[in-house]
């Protein structure tokens, strides 16, 4: 469960200071999903790196099943990183020169497990985004599409509490968008995930609980009667 | 995982990595040739001390320079009957001269023998042999009158006077022998001489009247084995023609030692003795035992008298150590600050990549190590590609061969040339002014190797040093950096 009070970031632009977050207060059930939603420069991405524990508020808490994800060390916000959260990026963020399977093994990696185990848990999480054909294929040999359903993999793969996705269809034609949001609704309903994702896309938006508008660092909160 | 990654980036990436490995094999390249040129500019002018010393040398041991003006007793004189005139029969004599007019006791080969550290001495006697052929005619003496002889203060009675009208025609002919110790042939200057044709002496020929002649001489002289050579009325059996290693001899007549001696009339006397050192490292140490212990002696080592080698060899010899050495300090240098900057400026290029391991739970360490791994495996593609560079050039060197000149001793005296007084143009001092021609190698050594492999494990480590410092730095959020 995610409990966030007053969560400030304020970054520096030579003498001005921008409040990307602006006193955040915010709380996410277990297995709980939330649309965050709002305009450009909003602090939507910010909001997510705070819960991804990609990046520490300037104030304020960001409290991860009872650790404060703000004030943790750093090899240990690491650890929680790499056991507990997975990450989708807008633009995929593979790596060029390595294969969809290598991809999904990337994140089996601070783990610790054997060479064979991450290869094996890798194109299990391949063929389960339909991708079991694929492991030998580099990212530039894969549509957008693939390509995100690679990244999926990778985020899955390790079985995380969380996953957090900013616009994952951003960069994908509309057919494609509802490939993959099958493929993320599909695997939050199979593993209990706690899934929070960032689109401007409404039409999505309204297949949410719960959306959070967040504009110039405030957030507001809607609850969604008509989702499923 | 580390090595799939470092695989698959080096092969993917063929390119970038290229351009790193090659800054870096030219510098590495560059070491190999200036310092296997410094080599061969070492060897060259260990050729050229050995072709006074022979193989195998460590120093020479001869008699400390007496104060000037002091000894006088070896200078030549000429006795000639001078003929009344009208009589033109021609006249020959030879003056055989020690070297340097300085000798040592034989004991001294001995004495040098026992210092500890000294594997092998052995004596040598250096002559120079002036042939003077001529006329001379008789001049009229003539008494002084008496007002001159009063001037002239209280000599003894004796007529005063003086020679007027004698004249002479001869020419000057000189020619060095070297007097070698036939039982110990191991060690001396006949060593860098190899036998062309007939033999060398045997170990009883110490009283046989035989003679080993360079071939130079040979040729000059027209002689060849079987023929004989005559020193002060003394025929000496032609047995054997040397020809030296560096195409110039120690000296142009080898006799055994005694007979030497008796030619010089320097009986158990020597000029020089050769001295090999049980460890070639321990040089300085046995050169002060024997001064020391051995009084009235100065040890000359091949470093001392590299030290007096002049000419086109030793410019550039000392430009390779200067210049060259500043010229691949200067573009290694360049070339670690290239692959430095090219390497960080690929982190710069991945920073996304690199923040997305980061993002997805990878150490700093890690992603640190990654790029150092692949900086140091372009260094080590630089080294090979460096070593077989700087092979290449080293190898053209020698192919192309260039001959450089050495001038040693005499510190450029002009008296020294061949038709003057011969070997003794150093007045006073043993080593003869000498000219030698060597052709340049480069030589490329097994330490030039491991220091070219060095150098390129630096070079990625420097490389990796940017480049891990740049990623180390990345943060996870850069993961959603829009770069590129
Ligand atoms: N690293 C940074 N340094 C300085 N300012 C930043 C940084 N990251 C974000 N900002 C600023 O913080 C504010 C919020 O940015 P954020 O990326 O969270 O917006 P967003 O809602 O995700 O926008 P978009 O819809 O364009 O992705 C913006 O004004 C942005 O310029
Ligand atoms: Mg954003």
């Amino acid at each position: 469960m995610y409990e966030l009070s007053g969560v400030t970031k304020r970054y520096r632009r030579g003498k001005d200071t921008i409040d990307a977050l602006a006193g955040v207060d915010l709380t996410i059930e277990d297995g709980g999903r939330l649309v965050i939603q709002g305009p450009t420069g909003g602090g939507k991405s910010t909001l997510l790196q705070m819960l991804g524990g990609l990046d520490r508020p300037t104030e304020g808490s960001v409290v991860l099943d009872g650790v404060d994800l703000a004030s943790l060390p750093e090899a240990r916000l690491t650890k929680v990183r790499a056991e507990s959260i997975g990450f989708v990026f807008q633009s995929f963020n593979l790596i060029p020169t390595l294969t969809a399977q290598e991809n999904v093994e990337t994140a089996l990696v601070p783990l610790g497990l054997k060479a064979a185990d991450r290869r094996e848990r890798a194109a299990e999480a391949l063929a389960s985004v339909g991708l079991g054909e694929r492991l030998a294929h580099l990212p530039g040999e894969m549509s957008g599409g693939q390509q995100q359903r690679v990244a999926i993999a990778r985020a899955v793969v390790k079985r995380p509490k969380v996953l957090l996705a900013d616009e994952p269809t951003g960069n994908l034609d509309e057919g494609m968008r509802d490939e993959i949001m099958e493929v993320l609704e599909g695997l939050w309903k199979e593993h209990g995930l706690t899934f929070v994702m960032v689109t401007h896309d409404t039409a999505l938006a309204r297949r949410a609980p719960r959306i959070a508008v967040i504009r110039k660092g405030r957030v507001t909160i809607t609850e969604n009667a008509s989702a499923a | 995982m580390f090595f799939t990654y470092l695989r698959r980036e080096l092969r993917r990436r063929r390119k970038a990595a290229l351009v790193v490995a090659s800054g870096l094999a030219l510098g590495i390249a560059l070491v190999i040739v200036v310092s296997s040129v410094s080599t061969g500019m070492t060897r060259a002018q260990g050729k050229v001390l050995q072709s006074l010393y022979g193989l195998g040398t460590d120093m020479t041991v001869t008699k400390a320079a007496a104060p000037p003006g002091s000894s006088d007793e070896g200078r030549p004189r000429f006795k000639f009957d001078a003929k009344g005139s009208g009589d033109s029969t021609s006249q020959s004599s030879d003056r055989v001269m020690v070297q340097g007019f300085q000798t040592l006791a034989s004991s001294t080969v001995d004495q040098v023998g026992k210092q500890s550290g000294v594997a092998d001495a052995v004596g040598g006697l250096n002559l120079t042999v002036l042939k003077v052929n001529g006329q001379f005619t008789r001049g009229e003496f003539k008494q002084f009158r008496q007002e001159q002889r009063a001037k002239g203060g209280g000599g003894g009675g004796g007529p005063q006077g003086e020679v007027q009208g004698g004249g002479a025609s001869f020419d000057v002919n000189s020619f060095t022998v070297y007097g070698t110790d036939v039982a110990k042939q191991q060690l001396g200057p006949l060593t860098s001489s190899k036998i062309t044709s007939g033999r060398t002496f045997r170990t009883d020929e110490g009283a046989a009247k035989v003679a080993v002649l360079d071939s130079a001489y040979a040729k000059e002289k027209k002689l060849a084995t079987g023929g004989s050579i005559t020193v002060s009325n003394i025929a000496y059996t032609v047995i054997g023609v040397a020809t030296a290693d560096s195409g110039d001899a120690a000296a142009n007549v080898y006799l055994p030692l005694a007979q030497a001696q008796t030619l010089a009339g320097a009986k158990d006397k020597i000029t020089t003795v050769y001295v090999k050192a049980a460890d070639s490292q321990q040089i300085s140490g046995v050169k002060s035992a024997i001064q020391k212990n051995v009084s009235g002696t100065t040890v000359t080592t091949s470093a001392d008298l590299a030290d007096t080698v002049s000419g086109s060899l030793s410019t550039a010899s000392d430009l390779a150590s200067s210049v060259g050495k500043w010229l691949s300090i200067v573009v290694l240098a360049a070339a670690f600050l290239v692959a430095g900057l090219l390497t960080s400026s690929a982190v710069s290029r991945r920073v996304r990549e690199f923040g997305t391991l980061k993002a997805l739970g990878w150490k700093s360490g890690r992603v640190t190590r990654q790029v150092v791994g692949e900086a140091l495996v372009n260094g080590l593609m630089g080294g090979v590609l460096g070593i077989g560079l700087g092979l290449a050039g080293a190898y053209a060197v020698t192919a192309i061969s260039p001959t450089l000149t050495a001038k040693l001793g005499g510190g450029g005296g002009g008296g020294g040339g061949n038709g003057g007084f011969g070997g003794g143009g150093g007045f006073g001092r043993r080593t003869a002014a000498k000219a030698v021609d060597i052709a340049l190698t480069a030589p490329v050594s097994v330490t030039t190797i491991g220091l070219a492999v060095a150098l390129a494990v630096a070079g990625g480590l420097v490389a990796g040093g940017f480049g891990g410092w740049r990623a180390s730095r990345l943060r996870p959020a850069d993961a959603l950096r829009r770069v590129e």
